[in-house]
């Protein structure tokens, strides 16, 4: 398992255009997502039509792989909701967090 | 090292389970959880050289299950395998069943699963590994009078397992359940002679089954290689329909 020092190390190193691309890449490994991270936009909606097509239970494996590789805790449903709507917004709150 | 979890753990099939992974993978931990009867637990764990540890649970709360897991992923770095086994019986025609009784099948042996699970499920999904085996009954689909209340958790056992494990198969995690017919462990006790001989000529193979051949079903459903079997309910029970 993760270290809190591996998540300390990815949020010294990522911030702005390199941590979009580490959550891409995130993404795509821990959702097993059939596309590559280079494919996936920074505003690309993450749930629903028009955007990666993801659901509820994808939404819980990436809450858990946010603070897993991020140390990125989501508490609730409706804090989730705003985070979770792109790349960008999980981005700011991890920066937000940092 | 796999780290495995197993409810019941001073009952006769909770140890069969135990002993049998203990003797099969020289590369696991054994953790029997444990309520107020531990003697024969404790005899398993002493003759394990450290392989088989204690842990307390009373599976019917939630905060002793976090206690727990969070102990066990303390000292393993990691939670592979929960195997609920826990679960006790209070048979009764239902004109005669006391609410007390239906309550306390229905904590014991279903409620105490919906908390296990919860308590693992975050852990397995971080690990993107993990295996749930919960043991149900042949009772959940073959009923015996008496048994409303224990019929009726180990149904919804198997309904939970099902659901759960379109839940979490992406994260790698297998929810399986087990049906064990009549097994030679203390659950028989209640039975004399005349019943059990009975019991016997309902059954094809005219024998009840024994712990390892749970355990060796038990086995098979926590290995590697049994990743793509999942939301399964196997009966144990010598062929009865």
């Amino acid at each position: 398992m993760e270290g809190s020092s591996e998540k300390k190390r990815t949020n010294e190193m990522s911030q702005g255009p390199e941590l979009r691309q580490k959550i891409k890449e995130v993404m795509v490994e821990e959702l097993m997502l059939d596309q590559d991270a280079g494919s996936i936009g920074d505003t690309t909606p993450i749930f629903g039509a028009g955007g990666l097509g993801l659901d509820s239970v994808d939404a819980l494996q990436l809450v858990v792989a946010l603070d897993k590789h991020f140390g990125l805790k989501i508490g609730n449903s409706d804090a989730a909701k705003g985070i979770l709507e792109s790349v960008d917004t999980i981005a700011r709150e991890i920066e937000k967090a940092a | 090292m796999r780290s495995i979890l197993i409810t019941g753990g001073n009952g006769g099939l909770g140890r069969g389970i135990g002993r049998y992974f203990l003797e099969k993978d020289p590369d696991c931990r054994v953790w029997l959880g444990v309520r107020s009867n531990r003697r024969d637990a404790e005899a398993l764990s002493a003759e394990s050289e450290g392989r088989c540890q204690l842990v307390d649970l009373d599976v019917t709360d939630a905060k002793a299950w976090e206690k727990a897991v969070a102990a066990i992923v303390e000292a393993d770095g990691r939670l592979d395998v929960l195997v609920n086994n826990a679960g006790l019986h209070r048979d009764h025609l239902l004109a005669a069943m006391p609410a007390e009784s239906w309550h306390e099948v229905i904590s014991s042996n279903l409620d105490s699963v919906f908390h296990g699970c919860r308590a693992v499920v975050t852990p397995m999904m971080r690990q993107r590994f993990g295996r749930i085996i919960n043991i149900a009954s042949l009772s959940a689909i073959l009923p015996p009078m008496g048994q409303t209340n224990y019929a009726a958790a180990k149904a919804g056992v198997v309904a939970f397992s099902r659901t759960m494990a379109k839940e979490v198969g992406r994260a790698g995690i297998t929810v399986n359940c087990i049906l064990p017919g009549y097994i030679e462990t203390e659950a028989l006790s209640g039975m004399d002679d005349e019943a059990k001989k009975v019991a016997k000529q309902g059954i094809p193979m005219r024998r009840f089954g024994r712990p390892e051949e749970v355990a060796s079903a038990v086995f098979f459903l926590a290995c590697q290689d049994a990743g793509y079997v999942t939301g399964s309910a196997l009966k144990i029970d010598g062929g009865i329909f």
